[in-house]
């Protein structure tokens, strides 16, 4: 038995510490909002927070969480009321949509330390996020929107 | 639940495609009393909810929102009142184009701009008769607001909600004629924006895709695919895996072998272990290098006539007649769809029947195919649509349902089929590759009097269709040679001939399919004509079309970009591409790229892109745009580093890690005009990604006088072709 605080809750999975933290929080706990995309960090589908910082959970075992807190897209705090959410409605961001939540958890790391980020800062920013649709202009018109709401 | 409406089609793709739809007398879709269901696209609750069905599955492409909407402006509805629910695999929602529920070649609003509109008219006039009825006035007296019903000489209204509270759908629907319709200028919905009803829920991760589907008692399952066409497993240490805790099949397929459990780690930490031996199958040898060599000998050797896919005038006597004949060459590599979730299908398998979750472009062809494998009618078969996390072509083909189907039956649970993107990457249905080589006969003043078009790869259409199809069209492989015609320009006479082999690899639509390809050759000669002739590259393309809708977006591109503004450090290059099919119209754009070239390097960066483009009737001008700007990336992706390789039968790429794909960085500003308008919706979703490769290309041009004429532009080419 594994303990780990998701979403500001403590669980306990019965997994393989060598487990994916992503296959954990999909296939143990349900969380499906986080997605398989390559399995080798390479395309930032999985991407979730350990203590705030962007990471991708198809790269980290389960055995090494330990007790840092894991958020995933449905424990960002005030889940439609986000002001990525919010954002990513208001420009429509999302073609297929299946990247999108592993592009808004790493954005998000982004706006925590840089409050008026550039399109360039941006761009650079989610680099290790594919888009297959390609919304990547509207990435930034979203972060950008969310920028000057907050 | 009946049969719900029918859609009687006259001289759909007999008699030229000409679409002469009329609603009729179908069984009503209300035999069962309190759904509210007026025909098989619209209920209406007494609350004034409007449920309109989606007749397709969405894979990003906005049809899930845009569909209904049509549905909602003949209905006069009140858009906030309507919610989406996405279809049953049914007759009554078939494309009239593919006589099929398909997702393919950006036809989904082209092919349901009439049903849709019928429908709603046809919802309507359910409406309108039942108030006729209550209140005792001709039907003719009444008109609508959005969800409201008005009798103009006694001042009533009723909320359709109301009216919903006791109209009927008679057992006869009434007939609809064209006739019937709004005009255009009436529109209250098409041609606004409104809010995609996807958005939300992918933004909060909580859209059910393949992937997400959990059913009690649920087996997880991957397939090792055999590498190549007709490859069977031969052995396997499948025996050994099943020793290991949480393994509970391993199942020799027709092409693969899959592997079964509880959980899908210990799946796919056996799928890891997983060693198969195969059959040679088909092209257990094949070299992609190899081939495509051959591919241009092919093109070159004039004694091989291939298939002629189009013709016009005597292009072999003005070729021989011609004061000068500028011939080149160009190549394009094998590309992946790289959809972002990797190919997943869950399948249950009952007494009762069949019941699969899929995302899938084809769900028509897969409740056929699952209701064929079980032997039992496709009434059994219940398809869930499911939101495609990416399409792009390659959900047209079915084999990962087809597996998941088999798995399903053989082990009498339900069980999701999931692959690993090295397996997804390995199963790659690719794009063919292609050798184009091109010949303008010219006349003593430069006029141009011939094109020939001689186009060499695999093909499509064997694999997607079937071969009966292919020897109906008299070996035409329609996909492989898309848009492989200069019907634009003023030519007097073309050939297009397309020369195949066929290497046991597995091939899709691809976004743009052929296209791309050959708007890259065509419009890469275009400018080597233009500087031949020492003409401006705008000006000549504008000399030479004769189509004013394509002159209008290739001036209205010139504007956009200032194109005669001198640069400093950077490169202009033009592209012009149509999308569509001539019966059906063709929407048509133009792109102007700005490039730098760092000739050291051999790298490229595309900094910005321009593009007018006339797609018609636009239903969602958002929408349509942010999909031709997806395709624009598309074209900036595929030209710049996709490249799927096969050696010895066998894919040489494994994961996004050697399969490079457009990334945030890499990504040019993107500015985008709608221009000429028109009657009925034209393709959208694949329309810039043939403007992009040539436009590159052509900015290089530009820059250096080389011509980069090798898909894609890696820099070890980029070296080679500025050395050369």
């Amino acid at each position: 038995m594994i303990p780990l605080n998701v979403n500001a809750r403590a669980v306990t999975v019965e997994a393989a510490p060598d487990t994916p933290l992503l296959w954990v929080l999909r296939e143990h706990l349900g969380l499906t909002g986080t997605k398989y995309g390559c399995g080798v960090a390479a395309c930032g589908a999985c991407t979730v927070h350990l203590d705030g910082e962007a990471v991708r959970s198809c790269a980290i075992a389960v055995g090494d969480v330990g007790g840092r807190a894991v958020t995933t897209i449905e424990g960002l705090p005030g889940g439609a009321e986000h002001p990525l959410v919010r954002a990513w409605v208001a420009v429509q961001t999302p073609q297929c949509g299946y990247c999108q939540t592993g592009q808004i958890m790493q954005a998000a790391t982004l706006l925590a330390r840089s409050p008026r980020p550039s399109r360039e800062e941006i761009l650079d920013h989610m680099q290790g996020n594919l888009c297959r649709c390609a919304t990547y202009n509207q990435v930034v018109d979203a972060i950008q929107h969310a920028a000057r709401e907050a | 639940m009946s049969t719900g409406t029918t859609l009687t089609r006259r001289g759909v793709l007999a008699g030229g495609l000409a679409f002469t739809f009329a609603f009729t007398a179908g069984e009503s879709a209300t035999a069962q009393p309190g759904t509210g269901a007026l025909n098989a696209y619209v209920a209406i609750a007494p609350d004034g909810t409007i449920t309109i069905q989606a007749p397709v599955p969405e894979m990003g492409q906005g049809t899930n929102t845009a569909l209904p909407l049509i549905v909602a402006e003949e209905l006069d509805a009140d858009w906030t009142k309507v919610r989406i629910e996405t279809a049953p695999v049914r007759a009554a929602y078939d494309s009239p184009i593919f006589r099929s529920q398909f997702v393919v070649a950006s036809l989904s609003v082209r092919g349901y701009w009439m049903p849709l509109r019928m429908a709603g008219a046809q919802a309507r006039r359910v409406l309108l008769d039942a108030v006729a009825a209550r209140w005792g006035v001709p039907v003719e007296q009444l008109s609508t607001e959005p969800s409201t019903v008005l009798h103009a000489a006694s001042g009533r209204r009723m909320s359709y909600g109301e009216v919903a509270r006791f109209a009927r759908a008679p057992a006869t629907l009434p007939e609809i004629t064209p006739a019937a319709l709004k005009p255009i200028s009436a529109f209250r919905l098409i041609g606004r924006d409104v809010a995609r009803f996807d958005v939300p829920a992918k933004a909060l991760g909580q859209t059910m895709f393949a992937m997400d589907v959990r059913l009690p008692g649920m087996l997880h399952a991957t397939v090792a695919r055999s590498p190549r066409l007709g490859a069977r497993p031969l052995s396997h240490n499948g025996a050994a895996l099943l020793q290991r805790p949480g393994i509970t099949h391993v199942l020799p397929l027709d092409q693969g072998v899959a592997i079964l459990g509880e959980r899908v780690e210990a799946v796919l930490a056996a799928r890891r272990a997983l060693s198969v031996q195969w059959s040679p199958g088909e092209g257990a040898t094949h070299d992609s290098e190899a081939a495509l060599a051959s591919y241009l000998q092919d093109v070159r050797d004039a004694t091989k006539p291939g298939v002629q896919v189009l013709r016009s005038g005597e292009p072999e006597q003005a070729l021989a007649g011609a004061a000068r004949v500028h011939s080149a060459e160009f190549t394009t590599d094998y590309v992946y769809h790289g959809q972002m979730e990797p190919l997943t299908c869950v399948a249950s398998v009952t007494e009762a029947g069949a019941e699969i979750w899929a995302g899938t472009q084809w769900p028509s062809l897969v409740r056929d195919e699952a209701a064929r494998i079980l032997g039992i009618p496709a009434e059994r078969v219940t398809v869930h649509m499911l939101t495609m996390g990416g399409g792009f072509g390659r959900r047209a083909a079915i084999d990962y349902a087809v597996e998941a189907v088999h798995v399903a039956r053989a082990v009498g649970r339900p069980v999701k089929v999931m692959a690993t993107r090295e397996d997804d990457v390995a199963n790659a249905h690719v794009r063919p590759m292609t050798a184009h080589r091109i010949e303008v006969g010219l006349d003593a003043a430069g006029r141009i009097t011939a094109w020939r078009h001689r186009l060499a790869s695999d093909l499509v259409v064997p694999q997607l269709y079937g071969r009966a199809r292919l020897e109906a069209q008299r070996g035409v492989d329609h996909i492989v040679t898309y848009h492989a015609n200069v019907a634009h320009y003023d030519v007097p006479a073309t050939l297009t001939q397309h020369l195949y082999r066929e290497h046991g690899v597995r091939t899709a639509p691809w976004r743009g399919i052929g296209a791309g390809p050959n708007a890259f050759a065509v419009e890469a000669v275009v400018d080597d004509l233009a500087r031949q002739s020492q003409t401006d590259p705008l000006a000549y393309r504008l000399a030479l079309l004769r189509d004013a809708r394509a002159r209008a977006v290739v001036e209205a591109v010139g504007a956009m970009a200032d194109w005669n503004r001198p640069r400093s450090g950077t490169h202009l290059g033009i592209g012009f591409a149509k999308l569509g099919l001539p019966q059906l119209g063709e929407a048509l754009a133009a792109t102007v790229a700005e490039v730098t070239v760092d000739a050291t390097a051999g790298t490229l960066r595309v900094l910005r892109l321009w593009c007018a483009a006339d797609v018609g009737l636009v239903v969602q001008p958002r929408n349509a745009m942010r999909q031709i700007e997806s395709s624009l990336l598309w074209g900036v992706s595929s030209a710049l580093t996709e490249r799927l390789t096969i050696r010895d039968g066998a894919v040489q790429q494994g994961n996004f890690t050697d399969y490079e794909m457009l990334r945030a960085p890499e990504t040019p500003e993107v500015q985008l005009r709608l221009v000429g308008g028109g009657e009925v919706p034209l393709p959208v979703a694949e329309l810039g990604l043939g403007t992009v490769a040539p436009a590159i290309s052509n900015a290089v041009l530009a820059a250096t006088g080389k011509r980069l004429a090798a898909l894609p532009f890696t820099p070890d080419r980029v070296r080679a072709a500025l050395a050369g």
